[in-house]
């Protein structure tokens, strides 16, 4: 069952104009134009579509919020900014179906009565960008985007907008202040952006893999849509699988298929024996073999300790040491931090550290301990997802691997070898 | 910095900051086309800048400090972006790191003395089905090896 890979996955469909009026047609579109905001509305509830960028929070509630604000102007903002670590789905719809977005977007707009909107896009998607630009031209051209769409009184303009090598503007409020030409850094929560968001305007931001499953919400139906993949987080989802495993990929499936069968049906099985495997990116927990039968939806990875975030499936076998891998994490969390907060910017650094002691035999029992105090302060503390969750994984990794970290510290000993401990 | 690549750049400001729905937003694609044009943020734009968009000089060159992609010391023909995030790191990033710091002579955030290559070792580039990877410039490397690397530095080099 695909739904946003079916058209990509044509062997002619190219992502220009042409192909996706052969394939669409912009249907979703002109039927939106049709109905009431509140009926559009009550489709999207009806879906169960949560946001796809990491937070899963549903999607109609969100778009909801934004319409009975009654503070104008309001924007659309897309998120473009993927950055974290394990994470390439969105890049495979923005270079091959751009259009799909904008669609989406004005649907959005229409719906909650905003004029303008962007697509926030990461600096080093070159590609996507200019592939992006070129749809947004040609959609403008067509006439479903700019003054008076399809002779009705409703107008949207649609804005590229480059950001320039922060993973921190991914989390919503940080990529606000970015688009306003600012430093990346996060605002406070409350209020949300769809009350204070783009110039302190209501505004809605989606994830580019949320957005793109509007459209065929629209022309299909909520209840269409809610009574595929799992019943907590229904539709299918972009999992993208790296790591140590045998085929690297984006696989489409519904949202109630098992981590084991992602691993070994569909992306050809790991490379070795697995160790641990990140099911959300480096933000996420670290799962077990055993708990290879969860279903892989926003709940179910919850409810095993972990977070489903972006759907960024990274595996790791047995010929890892958790504490190198885990030092690795930390190096690019350090490295991200936008420092605006004192948890966040001090707390990484301080357990980064810490890390690099027990990897060099520097370390004692207590450390431990104090990185779990760490990781609860920051969890507690941080202003924003970043430091909340950027010791998540040493954590949980901590909790389930206790003896291989007290190997380090005690015995000097790395028993897979990567460590300096004892050389 | 040439006088009239800094004129050239002023004149295409305007156009620019006209564009935007709000003037500050402006801010960005400003440093992006500085970055593009003079292959770094001269302090003499920022300044430009900060005056162009009223805003204080400290906000608008921490703007500039703020974002891995732009860089205050002119960068190489080649800007080469490595990644070093995880799904890279388990599959040999630091191999394929090492070997380019071999070759070219140059340290992380280094550019070579003929100004050709900068090394830029990044945060995920979202490339990790094809890890490890890279991109020179605008164009992405994947699937690296030791050998594939040289062979395409070699590449660049003889260009």
């Amino acid at each position: 069952m695909k739904i946003l890979f079916k058209r990509i996955e044509k062997p002619d469909y190219k992502p220009d104009i042409k192909s996706y009026l052969k394939n669409s047609d912009f249907k979703a579109l002109k039927k939106a134009l049709r109905m009431k905001p509140e009926d559009i509305l009550n489709e999207i509830k009806k879906s169960g579509l949560v946001g796809r960028g990491g937070a899963g929070f549903p999607t109609g509630l969100k778009w909801e919020s934004a319409y009975k604000t009654q503070d104008f102007p309001k924007y659309v903002v897309c998120n473009a900014d993927e950055g974290e670590p394990g994470t390439f789905k969105d890049r495979i719809i923005l270079e091959k179906d751009p259009h799909s977005i904008i669609e989406a977007m004005i649907i959005c707009a229409y719906t909650i009565k905003a004029k303008c909107g962007f697509i926030y896009i990461r600096g080093e998607y070159f590609k996507a960008y200019e592939v992006l630009k070129k749809a947004i031209k040609e959609v403008e051209a067509y006439g479903f985007l700019g003054e008076n769409i399809l002779d009705s009184n409703f107008s949207f303009k649609i804005f590229l907008y480059k950001g320039a090598g922060s993973y921190v503007c991914g989390e919503e409020t940080a990529l606000l202040d970015s688009l306003e030409g600012r430093k990346g850094q996060s605002r406070i929560k409350p209020p949300f952006p769809t009350f204070v968001g783009f110039k302190n305007k209501p505004t809605v931001l989606n994830n580019v893999e949320t957005l793109a499953n509007i459209p065929h919400i629209i022309l299909k139906g909520g209840e269409w849509f809610s009574k595929i993949g799992s019943k907590n987080s229904p539709g299918t989802k972009l999992y993208c699988l790296s790591g140590d495993i045998k085929k690297p990929g984006v696989y489409e499936l519904p949202t109630n298929v098992t981590l084991r069968d992602l691993i070994y049906k569909y992306a050809g099985g790991p490379k070795g024996k697995i160790k641990v495997i990140l099911p959300g990116g480096v933000s996420s927990p670290v799962l077990l073999k055993k708990d290879l039968d969860v279903i892989m939806d926003y709940k179910e990875v919850e409810k095993k300790g972990s977070m489903l975030g972006s759907g960024a499936v990274i595996v790791i076998n047995e010929k890892r040491c958790i504490v190198d891998i885990n030092k690795r994490i930390l190096d690019f969390f350090n490295y991200e931090s936008c420092g605006r907060c004192a948890p966040c910017r001090e707390g990484i650094k301080r357990a980064k550290e810490i890390l690099e002691f027990i990897s060099e035999a520097k370390a004692d029992l207590s450390d431990l301990e104090l990185l779990k105090e760490l990781q609860e302060v920051l969890f507690d503390t941080s202003r924003c997802g970043l430091g909340q969750a950027a010791l998540n994984c040493v954590r949980s990794s901590i909790d389930k691997f206790y003896e291989e970290f007290k190997e380090h510290i005690v015995e000097k000993r790395c028993k897979v070898g990567v460590c300096r401990v004892g050389r | 910095m040439k006088e009239r690549e800094s004129e050239e750049y002023k004149n295409r400001c305007e156009e620019i900051i006209n564009f935007y729905p709000d003037k500050r937003q402006a801010l960005l694609p400003l440093l992006h086309l500085a970055q593009q044009k003079f292959g770094y943020i001269p302090k003499e734009i920022t300044l430009y800048l900060a005056e162009k968009l009223q805003l204080p000089k400290v906000k608008a060159w921490s703007t500039v400090t703020f974002y891995s992609m732009f860089s205050l010391k002119k960068q190489g023909k080649y800007v080469i972006r490595v990644c070093n995030s995880l799904s890279c790191y388990l599959k040999g990033a630091k191999r394929i790191i090492e070997i380019i710091k071999e070759e070219l002579g140059i340290k992380e955030g280094q550019t070579t003395k003929d100004k050709r290559f900068t090394l830029e070792v990044t945060s995920c580039l979202g490339l990790c089905d094809i890890s490890p990877a890279m991109m020179i410039n605008e164009k992405v490397y994947g699937n690296l090896t030791p050998q594939k690397v040289r062979k395409i530095l070699l590449k660049y080099k003889k260009e």
